[in-house]
């Protein structure tokens, strides 16, 4: 792609100025910071997918013969907490987000740089408490704490869990909260909103999400651990409390917060559809909109997690047509990036792999969504397989491969180097492969009738969770692959000089890596995004 | 080769055919707009491939029909789900009323099912063919959930209060039934079976041996026991309001509000008395929680169901 | 007007851009804060209408009198913090400084008389839990009134401890000298936080003091 001469590294940048540890740790450069939470987070990753290998490995027999049903139990709760709220949540915004969102607007850095370094401070003091939580005793009431069982029945350490999830909300809110000031106040002259990249307003539809719904979360935990260690509380049926409430306050913020972790993704694949087609996206406003629309009506869903708990018929009805209209703005998007691809210029780059990937995986996880907002079909799957497999296509087919391609996008950017291109495709090949390997029987065992959080299951269920287990060990070498050589492409991968894709936006009109203050000099914008007809004719 | 793989679950219930077809419809629809986005997507990759000859792509300006179209047509075809599963929805929240009642209580981790008729059941549930079944429901510590996968039906059971699920079965044969919300260690060992028998072979199998008494007859000893039967006369006569007739009726609250005397009224009144007091009464009842378990509970209701009913249990004055 | 003493974090461009960056990150903060709230409100809210007559008969348990004693305290905590922002802009450090430190002693009144209060409570049989008592028929709804009593007060009381806390560091730097009739930045989004806790207790002391009616 590039037929300049070969690129060298620039002199100095935001890596080479500083040295040691408290450059490092009391950093206060948002590039800097990104790289903090780049290593927190592919850690909790892996000890989330660690988790996940358990529980696979326990499910290739009917019986359960490796671990006690208790343990069995802990193994899918902590399996969930820690790849929700120390993976997915996290993930691209603090790591791309705070990479590129004062890059992408040609600013210095965010609106808070030290409340930035106190975000991944609290993030890992909350995984420390997770930690803690994991090897005293784990926790057993899975990621949904469920009243009165958590509140009261559970003999794990709930409380210990809560308050670790308390506190990377906290992490979350301060992260929505610089991002949502930075983008309305720090954006370079000229830049409009509509000249925005569509991953900003990506970034700006998932901190609306971030700061108004984490409080929720927060507080909610807050009442289940007080009910706990004073044995009185709201949620307690003795008391003449009501569970249902915990279910609605707990839902009120899980629901957007699953799309805290798509919208990001989302962004992601608006970038990269771009350059790797050489075209601006197929109606921009309308995908910039899908955004705020996906952030507000993802408010007004969260009862259709409990259209069988209870709730009376017309709750059920309201959420339900609710939910469908939550869908709309995503469809948008997904046609509207195939539309993009029409009449492009299409190169099969590792990212574009990982997004067209992401359209795909996205697509069957959303219409699997329709499934579970229809209220007649729901009562049968809910609480089963076929809900695991729906959101796991949108969380690892969907979120986590949009984070692939972002990783892959910008790596060269992050690093000044560029990734083996080969096992790149390679690894997105193994992971596209393992994956749908790995969920894509489960919607028929959900169908059949096999509940979810299930240590022992009937026989007959027994050849379908064996396919499962043997898509996760291929999707766990494809996940391999990416960190031996990313971690390989920071010594020995070819410099790849400040734009390598040839892409449109401002962060790629800085060296590779960028220099501490990113820009030399402010940058000015005049110009429509994703003008990649001018780039191309240059 | 179906036993060891099993595609799709069998059809046991007058609702699993229909929630079939709701199924496969939204099947097709998904795989309809699956394979045309894989289609476009494929064949624009290849033929739009950058390639000597073809470097640049070639711009396309937005199409507002299009984002119409592909707004509009979505958002129908989800008005059509919307409805079609609303119905079956609604169609589940309303049982027939010829409908037999099964009490249910769920606890860590089994079930107890009790007929009325007497005979009570562990972790399994015999039912007639044909005959539509109402189970009201209740746990006695945390969230459980009954599901039976054949007849496509499912709901919480909670601590607390009653809930209500009904099925009617279309074929004798047993059939799994599982606890589908998390409910601690033995969350996934908390199933059965559904067996459904032939109406002459289930009339046969109630009246078997060692029967209990009939929930409603020994509802009405719990009732003496308690001392219920000293406050609670018939025609008004007592210092609580009578209970002949009242059960499944709206009863005026000293709040002002009008309340239906169902089970959860009941229970509720059985363990919280001052809650909700019927208007124009002392509160003076005494609270019994802790005194009558969910059986107990269960026999209370039955027998305050059967008076004032032709073939109730007689008024305790004359038992 | 900007003036050579105002500083300017490297990120920001100008003092305007700051300032208004500071503004608009503390209304965020708010809206998270009253979401962080709202929950508890919720819960209050379904409780209420479940038990309308426990309520207010628990209500009236209420000491009326500090109550409405600490929603004048608080009010007056408003004005001299409102007043303390003035001062700054007027350029009048003493009295910044001097309205400040009323605020804090406003504040630490208001926690106090809660103290007061919730001793009371104490010795009253009403803190949730095994000595509870409440006679009569509302013992049930009035155990959730007493919860959601502490938690809701409680809450704010945090909130009021970590306002006191960040007013006496603001203090200390008022009267070093840190602000100017330019620059009193983080002056003001201290006084917002300050006004949205007191709000907050507008909200609580009806929800919790005047249900129904006391004659």
């Amino acid at each position: 792609m590039n037929t300049e001469p070969t690129p060298l590294l620039p002199r100095e940048h935001y890596l080479s100025g500083q040295y040691g540890v408290k450059s490092w740790l009391l950093t206060t450069d948002h590039k800097r910071i990104a790289l903090l939470y780049l290593v927190s987070v592919t850690l909790f990753f892996f000890l989330g997918g660690i988790y996940a290998a358990l529980i696979r490995l326990e499910l290739l027999t009917p019986y359960g013969r490796f671990v006690s049903d208790e343990n069995y139990n802990k193994l899918f709760t902590m399996h969930g907490l820690v790849m929700i709220f120390f993976f997915l949540i996290p993930s691209i915004p603090a790591v791309l987000g705070n990479f590129f969102l004062p890059l992408m607007i040609g600013a210095r850095d965010l609106a808070f740089p030290k409340i930035n370094l106190a975000s991944w401070y609290i993030y890992v003091l909350g995984g420390i408490f997770t930690v803690t939580a994991a090897v005293t005793g784990g926790v057993d009431t899975g990621w949904t704490f469920y009243t009165p069982y958590s509140s009261t029945y559970s003999n794990s350490a709930v409380i210990t869990m809560a308050m670790g999830v308390f506190i990377t909300g906290f992490s979350s809110i301060f992260t929505g909260l610089n991002f949502i000031v930075t983008t309305h106040k720090m954006r370079a002259p000229g830049l409009t909103w509509f000249r925005l990249p569509l991953f900003v307003w990506a970034l700006y539809g998932t901190s609306l999400i971030m700061v108004l719904g984490t409080p929720v979360l927060a507080i909610t935990l807050a009442l289940v651990g007080l009910e706990r260690i004073f044995h009185v509380g709201i949620f307690n049926p003795a008391m003449g409390g009501d569970p249902l409430l915990f279910q609605h306050l707990f839902w009120f913020y899980s629901h957007p917060a699953v799309y805290i972790m798509i919208l990001p993704s989302m962004g992601v694949v608006s970038e990269v559809i771009a350059c790797f087609s050489r075209k601006k996206i197929f109606g921009y406003k309308f995908v910039a909109f899908s955004s705020l629309a996906i952030a507000v009506l993802g408010f007004l869903v969260w009862g259709h997690h409990m259209f069988v708990s209870g709730q009376s018929v017309y709750a059920g009805m309201v959420f339900s047509i609710l939910s469908f209209a939550v869908a709309i703005p995503s469809a948008i998007k997904v046609f509207n990036w195939t539309a993009t691809l029409h009449k492009g210029a299409v190169i099969y780059q590792t990212p574009m792999l990982y997004s067209l990937g992401f359209i795909g995986l996205f697509t069957i996880g959303g219409l699997t969504g329709l499934f579970l907002a229809t209220l007649g079909v729901d009562v049968h799957v809910h609480d089963t397989y076929f809900v695991i497999a729906h959101f796991h296509y949108i969380m690892v087919g969907g979120a986590v491969m949009g984070y692939m391609s972002g990783l892959h996008y910008w790596w060269p950017k992050i690093t000044g180097r560029l990734y083996p291109e080969s096992w790149g495709r390679l690894a997105a090949l193994i992971i596209f492969i393992g994956f749908n390997l790995t969920f894509f029987p489960q919607f028929v065992l959900g169908y059949l009738g096999m509940p979810r959080r299930y240590h022992t299951y009937p026989p007959e269920f027994q050849v379908l969770n064996v396919m499962s287990s043997a898509g996760a060990s291929i999707l766990g070498v494809g996940y391999l692959l990416p960190l031996i050589y990313l971690i390989w492409s920071l010594r020995y991968g070819p410099v790849a000089g400040p734009n390598p894709w040839r892409a449109t936006g401002l962060e790629w009109q800085t060296s590779s890596p960028p220099p501490t203050d990113n820009f030399l000099e402010t940058p000015m914008v005049a110009d429509e995004p994703y003008n990649y007809e001018d780039m191309d004719s240059a | 080769m179906w036993r060891t793989l099993p595609l799709f679950p069998e059809q046991a219930s007058t609702v699993a055919g229909a929630v079939d077809k709701l199924y496969f419809f939204l099947i097709a629809v998904s795989a309809f707009f699956a394979c045309l986005i894989f289609a476009l997507i494929a064949c624009f990759i290849v033929k739009y491939r950058r390639r000597p000859g073809h470097e640049r792509a070639i711009p396309t300006e937005t199409h507002i029909g299009l984002e119409i179209a592909w707004t509009g047509i979505p958002l129908l075809l989800t008005v059509v789900m919307f409805i079609w599963g609303a119905k079956l929805f609604f169609n589940d929240y309303n049982p027939p009323t010829n409908a037999m009642e099964i009490f249910v209580v769920g606890k860590q981790w089994m079930w107890k099912f009790q007929h009325p008729e007497g005979r009570a059941e562990i972790n399994e549930l015999h039912v007639p063919r044909g005959q539509p079944v109402k189970l009201t429901m209740i746990s006695e510590d945390v969230i459980h959930d009954l599901f039976v996968p054949a007849f496509r039906v499912k709901k919480d059971v909670l601590p607390g209060r009653y809930t209500t699920v009904w099925f009617e079965a279309t074929k004798t044969g047993s059939y799994h039934l599982f606890c589908s919300q998390y409910c601690g260690t033995q969350h996934s060992k908390m199933g059965g079976w559904v067996d459904v028998m032939e109406p002459a072979d289930y009339a046969r199998w109630i009246d078997g041996p060692g029967v209990n008494e009939p929930l409603a007859v020994a509802g009405a000893r719990l009732f003496q026991k308690f001392g219920c039967a000293a406050c609670h006369l018939p025609e008004g006569k007592g210092q609580g309001p009578s209970l002949v007739g009242v059960f499944g009726r709206p009863v005026k609250l000293t709040s002002g509000a009008t309340i239906e005397a169902n089970e959860d009224y009941i229970r509720e009144t059985i363990t919280h008395p001052g809650v909700r007091i019927v208007a124009g009464y002392p509160p003076i009842m005494p609270t019994f929680k802790g005194l009558v378990g969910e059986e107990g509970m269960q026999q209370l209701i039955a027998y305050i169901k059967s008076l004032g009913k032709e073939d109730g249990a007689k008024n305790p004055d004359e038992h | 007007m900007p003036d050579s003493r105002t500083i300017i974090a490297h990120q920001f461009d100008d003092p305007v851009q700051q300032h208004e960056s500071s503004m608009l990150g503390m209304w965020v903060f708010l809206a998270t804060e009253i979401m962080f709230f709202g929950g508890l409100f919720a819960g209050y809210t379904v409780y209420r209408v479940v038990h309308p007559a426990a309520f207010e008969a628990a209500s009236h348990h209420l000491n009326l009198v500090l109550g409405a004693l600490n929603t004048g305290v608080l009010l007056t905590s408003s004005l001299t913090m409102a007043l303390a922002v003035r001062s700054a802009q007027t350029g009048k450090q003493r009295n910044t400084v001097a309205f400040l430190i009323t605020t804090m002693l406003l504040g630490a009144a208001f926690l106090s008389i809660k103290g007061l209060e919730y001793y009371q409570k104490y010795t009253d049989h009403l803190v949730p839990g095994t000595s509870f008592s409440f006679p009569g028929p509302h013992s049930h709804g009035a155990e959730m009134f007493f919860y959601l009593y502490f938690a809701m007060t409680g809450l704010h009381a945090i909130h009021m401890i970590a306002g006191i806390g960040v007013v006496g560091v603001i203090a200390i730097q008022a009267a070093q000298g840190r602000f100017t009739p330019a620059y009193y930045t983080p002056l003001e989004v201290t006084g917002l936080y300050w006004h949205f806790v007191d709000i907050i207790w507008i909200f609580l002391f009806p929800l919790l003091y005047l249900i129904g009616s006391r004659v």
